[in-house]
């Protein structure tokens, strides 16, 4: 494919990655709902039925458990299923099956059965979704062993980190902000290019504050960043991409560097993975510390479909701003 | 008396349905005595199930149709090939285990060779597997069927309804088989569904449902085979329901206290074993002799393999994080004692 010169969004490049795969390896298959003609509500799979068939790009009924354990068993049989759902805020019908199924197979069999699924489906608020279209779910499945979670920042890290998905023998959810999908494009060279789960990615370097973030956290970041710039505050923003497991050592580095951190993530703030990761810097990092652990995640409520109610509950540049600037003061 | 002119089974068929029940009872005998010598933790056996389960399985491509049974269905594990040392490895938690290294509860099969799919202790989380299974078999033009077993009250849940549904709609080839011995744990059928027979629900997604004697194993076989063929034959998934006792309690840790005396003797009343065992010897197949030294051959067979299973070790401790994620060494499984060689259940001869 020749690269637009003006980039592409996240949503091409996620397609054009998702097709890539299936041309190259035929055991990729897709299924989910609205994912054929219609080719996805975002579009992440348009066209893929008509160049690839109704049978590998399979429409399912509005069924998260048949979704979610139809492309185990076929993923136990060899295939290598990329399950779609319609929002993250379904795929709870299909918990059971990712966390009591997909997750615990290859342990439960001692080594014997193998689950590569990737569990993909939009995240995150900010968009007016609404309780039902809002959700951002990486902390209920980062609790499980066995799965992977995987939360990309910007296009070319969702074409990386797909393609790394793809193609790990264990089961991957696979988060994609929907505010994210058309945000921005990037020119994105690297196209066969995998970028490895679990491993994080300096955004922006800065010696004054860290800020360890994933997902929507990075782009508030860097706009809090260039704020704080202005008043001669340095950032560095660590893009950790893999919520579990979590890249430790790229924690380690920027805490080393910086002794500051804010943590920071559009997932409620209770029990969130900023938690664990505060946790882990407590025990393992603490005499690297210069100031207390800061932590920013949405407000422990549902989302609305008011903007204003909304924008209260989740992160803002303001609240990143301000905290990085309490850190730098310290 | 020799078989009736059109039996659909052969003669030799029905004996190895037989033999295979008789080693499946005398194993579930075995495993309750171990949960009582408080050896083995939790037993959970197929007792009245054993002719549906092993007639079957007996229609399945072995190695090529993929099985999907529950914690239930030991008839299916040994028709298909599973060893009973294997399963005692299992119910006595030991390292060796292939199935799950001890990991699972007794009975919770899993072999990729024989295509057997890990069995989960969730009611029906299964049956989507099921489906998946079939629909891979669509993906790479394989005819290959997927046939599953549950229970009448995994009948309920959503997981069986969405299967169900995903497989009607796209024709998959999958054979769904519902064991309705009438209860789960203690709630009875009338409570479990508000149509009489499970079968019923087939004509909401557009596959034939069937309703059979599961204790008598020429029905079970025929209406099986006819499935397995049609969905080979690619016409689509069916749904058969096999009527069966369930002779022990629910499980061991399980009182049994919510069935009358004369529901339990009933229940006992209806085993399929001594059902089959007459018609055999009916038909001149077997003599009583012989019936008397299979029951006792398949006894020692068991007690070898426990007393076997018993030497093998207990996993070692830091291996219990082993295999959460692709990449660590082979588990091995287990070294079969030699008068398995060539063991193929009831495929074997
Ligand atoms: C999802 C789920 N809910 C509840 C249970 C607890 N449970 C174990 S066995 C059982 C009864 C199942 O009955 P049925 O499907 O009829 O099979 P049977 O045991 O009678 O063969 C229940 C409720 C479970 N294992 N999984």
């Amino acid at each position: 494919m020749t690269e637009p010169a003006a980039g592409r969004t996240m949503v091409q490049v996620l397609h054009d990655t998702l097709r890539a795969e299936m041309a190259r390896d035929p055991s990729v298959v897709v299924l989910g709902q609205d994912v054929g003609v219609k080719g996805g509500v975002f579009k992440v799979t348009d066209g893929l039925q008509a160049e690839f068939g109704p049978v590998r790009v399979l429409d399912t009924p509005i069924s998260e458990i048949a979704i979610a354990g139809a492309a185990i068993g076929a993923a136990m049989m060899g295939l290598r299923p990329v399950a779609e759902f319609q929002f993250a805020d379904y795929m709870h019908p299909a918990y059971d099956q990712i966390v009591n199924q997909a997750a615990t197979m290859r342990w439960r069999s001692v080594g014997a059965w193998s689950v590569p699924v990737v569990f993909r489906a939009p995240c995150g608020g900010g968009v007016r979704g609404g309780v039902y279209h809002s959700q951002s779910i990486e902390a209920l499945y980062g609790h499980i062993p066995g799965l992977k979670v995987v939360v990309p920042a910007t296009p070319g890290d969702a074409g990386g980190l797909l393609r790394a998905a793809i193609r790990d023998d264990d089961p991957v959810v696979f988060l994609e902000h929907k505010a994210l999908y058309r945000r921005g494009r990037e020119v994105v060279t690297g196209d066969t290019e995998v970028i490895p789960i679990g491993v994080a990615r300096v955004d922006r370097a800065g010696g004054d504050v860290s800020v360890i973030t994933y997902g929507m956290g990075v782009h508030l970041a860097r706009e809090a960043a260039e704020r704080c710039a202005a008043e001669g505050v340095e950032t560095e923003i660590v893009d950790l991409r893999t919520v579990s497991p979590f890249d430790r050592e790229a924690v380690a580095r920027t805490v080393a560097r910086t002794g500051k951190v804010l943590l920071l993530h559009e997932a409620n703030r209770t029990m969130g993975p900023a938690a664990e990761i505060a946790a882990f810097i407590a025990e393992e990092l603490f005499t690297e510390l210069d100031a207390p652990v800061l932590r920013i995640g949405a407000d422990d409520c549902h989302l609305p479909y008011n903007a204003s109610e909304e924008a209260a509950i989740l992160p803002d540049v303001g609240r990143v701003t301000g905290a990085i600037r309490r850190l730098a003061a310290h | 008396m020799s078989a009736p002119a059109g039996s659909p089974i052969s003669e030799d068929l029905l004996l190895r349905i037989y033999r295979v029940a008789v080693l499946t009872r005398a194993l579930d005998h075995q495993l309750w005595l171990l949960t009582r010598q408080g050896r083995a933790g939790f037993v959970l056996t197929g007792r009245g199930h054993e002719i549906a389960q092993i007639a079957s399985a007996a229609t399945l491509r072995r190695g090529h149709d993929s099985a999907w049974p529950y914690y239930r269905d030991m008839g299916v594990g040994l028709a298909l090939g599973v060893t009973p040392y294997e399963i005692l490895l299992g119910a006595l938690a030991r390292a060796a285990d292939p199935h799950s290294g001890g990991r699972q509860l007794t009975m919770h099969l899993s072999s990729p060779s024989l295509r057997i799919g890990s069995v989960s202790s969730a009611i029906a989380a299964h049956l989507p597997h099921a489906v998946g299974a079939a629909y891979a078999a669509r993906v790479r033009g394989d005819d290959s069927v997927a046939v599953c077993w549950f229970g009448d009250g995994a009948a309920s849940e959503g997981a069986t309804h969405e299967a169900m549904n995903l497989a009607g709609v796209h024709r998959l080839p999958v054979v769904f088989i519902c064991e309705n011995n009438g209860i789960a744990i203690s709630v009875p059928l009338a409570l479990q569904m508000p149509v009489e027979r499970v079968s019923d629900r087939a004509a909401a997604y557009a596959m034939p449902g069937v309703s059979v004697d599961g204790t008598d194993a020429e029905t079970v076989y025929t209406v099986t085979r006819a499935a397995v063929e049609r969905a080979r034959g690619g016409e689509g998934p069916s749904l058969l329901e096999l009527r069966v006792p369930r002779i022990t309690p629910h499980s061991s840790q399980d009182d049994d206290a919510y069935r009358s005396d004369a529901q339990r003797a009933a229940a006992a009343a209806a085993d399929p074993l001594p059902r089959l065992r007459e018609t055999l010897v009916e038909r001149g197949l077997l003599g009583l002799d012989e019936d008397e030294g299979m029951v006792r051959a398949a006894r020692e067979q068991v007690i070898a393999d426990e007393d076997l299973a018993l030497a093998m070790p207990d996993p070692a401790p830091e291996r219990a994080r082993r295999w959460l994620h692709a990449g660590d060494p082979p588990h091995g499984g287990a070294v079969l004692p030699a008068r398995y060689a060539g063991w193929a259940g009831v495929f074997g001869d």
